[in-house]
């Protein structure tokens, strides 16, 4: 299996540095020259001024990873448990509301959510008092859990299904009781799980675009927007675009560097999804 | 076990399989309605023969009259009169169709752009100089349509649409009559205040008010409009394009500006939203029609803009967009409500403050560009900011790495 | 009592998240002239005629399945394979494959595809052939579906136990018969949640798309170009015959499998080395 299986991966290593390495030569050609191609150091030293924009994101971003963790953490947990052929069936459904198109389901969120809104004509029928939600921060949060929360679920379940059932009992043994063996059994087993989850959640969280837009009112700026607004702009201007991109991924990928310590396991080589 | 996850799998192949099938009944379906000519064209006229020669259009989404709700499918019936298929596609912004003609990423041979993205691509030679002696309808354009600012001439585009940017404000909770853009910087709507979410539209406004031409090249006038847009952030509800329908039918939001063709449904519709144009002056804008210099079927795209200027087409499109006609003669073959409403044709008196955008010149765009992040944004940020987080989570990332050296040399001593 | 709590848990994530879709299909009914996605007007199914009269959503319609459903298949094959070879790699070697494979998760979309688009955009120039389009198309989705695949199927060969493979091999089936026998059931879930997943991301993805794709339209861009005007409910419409057809098919399949299991099945599990 070794010896001849490495070459397996030999049209994907071809696809790779075609598809993958050569743009992301072009990313970097594109932030370190300006408009006439000589080299020039002014796109990445500008993107300091947006410095409260990457606080933001990756605040935000932060903040909507661990509600997705915190969210669906039981989930995952709970359809684990569940017999072999429901799970199959929880896994669709979860994922399910992620093939309806992106900009409707913002949209829909907005109709629930505004001042005059499904959400608030309930709490108003009710006699109770009306909550502002949209255009804050909190439903840009909201948009970004409800977006990624399967990709965080997808994971943790596969992972927490193949939590080995003999360590389990072993610990029971021992004289663990149940909450003992949900902290120090399964959830350090599962860590890979959730650092795939996480990587999964945060990454696309901090880049996203279209969520602060439409259910923040458009007035807190993320770095998605920012990007999109260099290419989509009164000036289209890739250099700046490439350079606000290339350092966002070296922060995502530094953050990346830090998560993966956390996992101990053999998975030191690289994220592990499922 | 196994059985699971092939189920499973044949799950999502069946799936796939469905849809793609559904879909093609139902295109068949289509297909029979609107007859493609291959020889079979409807029956009062005979078809032309298919030429094949394929031309590439890109319109704005809902733009054109497309055979739904009781309309025409202009499209369709081109292919028809003259056997050049078309295949249409669309996009949502200027910026957007800007990004991808000058990354070369596509070949159009007709596009219609909006007047200051037709006034860039002149600028900078991406468009074709049109022929019109294969475009005789041109005579149907209106007079004030001609030789306009973005296109000096008329030498490369053709009008498609027009329109004016108006105020809409809903009297259930409006008591005065609005007539000025100072109106959306009213304390007493704050919150209920909604602004465009692109740059050009809004720094106009701010323009306008200040008695600005919405095209100037000095630096100093686009700071003062910044300066007015950043004051009148904490009382805008939300930066909207399309949304402000559904905000202002749901008196989520009260004032707002937007597209007068648009909009007119909504006034239409609603006892309560009025449109007007207030009195500093607004913006005036033109869809237009141009060729690509990239265009390898330039005569059968000039066949395209000739036929989309055929009164009754121009007509029955209009009556579906709901915007207003550069033609007159087109008038004939739409709605009568719609044509005397002065929502779609505003009187000259309106038309003498309004003023087009032409394109600017790269450094102003790079500063409207950056002025206008910076009123999203809430102003500028500090660079020394970004090196720390930088370096702090770098410092972190290292601080984990030589704990674990360590704790692995103890664990092994 | 911790069974209730776990039905009520689930419940309400559950409603979380089809709140919106409800919502959706609900307004698909709405008879409102003004197209609102806000206020009821009455039900009709006018948006739902619209929708069967348009040919170009259609056409739209057929060429994202047919993008999602062959990206996600080739990669699919190309990541498992990706997967296997990896898997089999020193540590290095891996640690960079690794890397790489995660850059297009990492970026933001709108530079993947500005790039991508000036990387096909020279390719032809240098090449010939004709401009952007389906084939542009396809090599963006494989591309981006790539890294979810491999590390779907990764973990899934780490968790195998590597003698199994030898072990066919020792009881006489060929190195083929014993990939396909062996290696892939055990990898089987892996493979199909990747698929999955490269399924969804395909179908729904705009920013890439419109970038690499010519003079193609697909779905996610149709709708996109709306929003200048208005968003049509007649889309609304289109994604509720989607969840329609989806909802029928899971209870056609979960009902076949409730006719063939009537005994219940513990969620599987390896016995770790």
């Amino acid at each position: 299996m070794k010896s001849d299986s490495k070459f397996l991966s030999a049209p994907y290593t071809v696809w790779m540095t075609v598809f993958i390495v050569l743009p992301m030569l072009l990313v970097g050609y594109f932030a370190f020259t300006d408009k006439s191609g000589s080299f020039t150091l002014e796109n990445i030293l500008s993107v300091g001024q947006y410095s409260n924009v990457f606080l933001r994101s990756i605040w935000l971003g932060a903040v909507a990873t661990v509600v997705s963790l915190g969210l669906g953490y039981p989930l995952a947990y709970i359809i684990a448990k569940m017999n072999a052929r429901r799970q199959n069936v929880m896994v669709m459904l979860v994922m399910l509301p992620m093939w309806m198109n992106f900009l409707l389901r913002t949209y829909a969120w907005m109709t629930l959510l505004e001042d005059n809104g499904l959400i608030n004509s309930f709490l108003g029928a009710l006699g109770l008092p009306r909550i502002h939600m949209i255009n804050t921060a909190g439903a840009v949060v909201l948009g970004m859990v409800y977006n990624y929360i399967p990709y965080m679920v997808l994971p943790l379940y596969s992972v927490l299904t193949k939590i080995d059932k003999s360590v389990i009992e072993a610990a029971q043994d021992l004289g663990a009781n149940s909450r003992e063996v949900f902290l120090k059994v399964v959830v350090p087993m599962s860590m890979p799980g959730v650092i795939s989850g996480v990587t999964m959640v945060f990454v696309p969280a901090v880049s996203t675009f279209i969520i602060s837009k439409m259910l923040g009112g458009g007035g807190n700026l993320l770095i998605g927007d920012l990007i999109d607004m260099q290419f989509l702009g009164s000036a289209y201007n890739p250099n700046l675009g490439s350079a606000v991109s290339l350092v966002l991924m070296v922060i995502i990928l530094i953050c990346m560097g830090i998560m993966n310590q956390f996992d101990d396991g053999e998975a030191a080589g690289g994220g592990m999804l499922l | 076990m196994k059985k699971e996850h092939f189920i499973r799998f044949n799950l999502c192949m069946i799936l796939c399989m469905a849809f793609c099938l559904a879909s093609v009944p139902a295109q068949a379906v289509l297909a029979g309605e609107n007859s493609v000519p291959e020889g079979t064209g409807r029956t009062d006229e005979t078809a032309v023969p298919d030429r094949g020669v394929t031309i590439n259009v890109y319109n704005w989404g809902e733009y054109i009259a497309n055979g739904t709700d009781g309309s025409p499918d202009v499209n369709e019936e081109f292919t028809r009169r003259t056997g050049i298929r078309v295949n249409y596609t669309t996009f949502d912004s200027n910026e957007a169709l800007y990004s991808k003609l000058v990354g070369g990423g596509a070949d159009y041979d007709v596009i219609i752009p909006s007047d200051y993205m037709v006034s860039k691509l002149i600028d900078e030679k991406m468009l074709a100089q049109l022929d019109f002696s294969n475009i005789p309808n041109y005579r149907y354009i209106d007079e004030r349509f001609r030789d306009p600012d973005y296109d000096p001439g008329s030498r490369y585009s053709v009008p498609y649409t027009w329109g004016v940017v108006g105020l809409f404000y809903n009297t259930d909770y409006i008591e005065e009559e609005i007539t000025s853009w100072s109106a959306l910087w009213d304390d007493r709507y704050a919150g209920k205040i909604l602004m465009f979410d692109n740059p050009r539209d809004s720094f106009a406004i701010a323009q306008f008010m200040l008695g600005q031409s919405v095209n100037t090249t000095d630096e100093n006038d686009w700071a003062e409009a910044a300066a007015l847009l950043k004051q009148q952030k904490p009382l805008v509800q939300a930066y909207v394009m399309d949304r402000i329908f559904d905000k202002m039918e749901s008196s989520e939001a009260w004032i707002a500006p937007y597209y007068s063709g648009d909009a007119a449904i909504l006034v239409e519709n609603s006892d309560s939203i009025r449109f007007v144009v207030p009195e500093e002056g607004t913006n005036y804008f033109v869809d237009a029609m141009c060729i690509p210099v990239t265009s390898s079927h330039k005569a059968e795209a000039e066949a395209y803009i000739n036929f989309l200027c055929d009164p009754e087409i121009a007509g029955a499109n209009m009556n579906y967009v709901g915007y207003s006609t550069p033609e007159s003669a087109a008038k004939a073959y739409m709605d009568e409500e719609m044509v005397e409403s002065p929502v779609y044709y505003p009187d000259d008196e309106i038309l003498e403050r309004t003023e087009v955008f032409v394109n600017l010149p790269e450094n102003t765009s790079k500063l409207v560009d950056q002025l206008w992040a910076e009123v999203k944004m809430g102003g500028p940020g500090e660079s020394m900011v970004l090196v720390a987080i930088i370096l702090g989570f770098l410092g972190v990332y290292i601080a984990i790495l030589i704990y674990k050296r360590q704790k692995r040399k103890r664990e092994l001593a | 009592m911790k069974k209730a709590g776990a039905r009520i848990y689930t419940f309400l994530i559950f409603l979380f998240l089809y709140a919106p879709i409800l919502v959706l299909i609900v307004f698909s009914f709405n008879d409102s002239e003004t197209a609102s996605r806000t206020v009821w007007g009455g039900f009709s199914l006018r948006w739902y005629r619209k929708l069967f009269e348009d040919r170009l959503i259609l056409e739209a319609l057929c060429n994202t399945l047919l993008i999602a459903v062959v990206s996600a298949a080739a990669s699919t094959v190309l990541g498992t394979m990706a997967a296997i070879g990896i898997n089999s790699m020193k540590r290095l070697p891996r640690r960079i494959m690794m890397n790489i494979t995660n850059f297009p998760m990492v970026n933001p979309e709108i530079v993947t595809g500005v790039s991508l688009m000036l990387l096909f955009v020279s390719a032809v120039r240098l090449f010939g052939g004709r401009s952007l389009g389906m084939g542009s198309l396809f090599a963006a989705h494989i591309t981006f579906c790539l890294p979810y695949v491999i590390l779907s199927v990764l973990p899934k060969l780490r968790q195998m136990d590597p003698n199994l493979y030898e072990a066919a091999q020792d009881l006489g089936c060929p190195p083929g018969k014993a990939f396909f026998k062996v290696v892939l059931p055990e990898i089987m879930p892996g493979i199909v949640t990747g698929l999955i997943m490269a399924f969804t991301l395909s179908i729904d993805d705009f920013v890439i798309s419109y970038f690499t794709s010519g003079t193609t339209q697909t779905l996610p861009i149709y709708i996109y170009s709306m929003t200048r005007k208005r968003i049509s409910p007649e889309i609304n419409a289109l994604s509720t015959v989607m969840f329609a057809v989806v909802m029928i098919l899971l209870i056609i399949i979960n009902a076949r499998n409730a006719k063939e299991r009537k005994t219940e099945k513990l969620p599987e599990y390896h016995e770790s080395m």
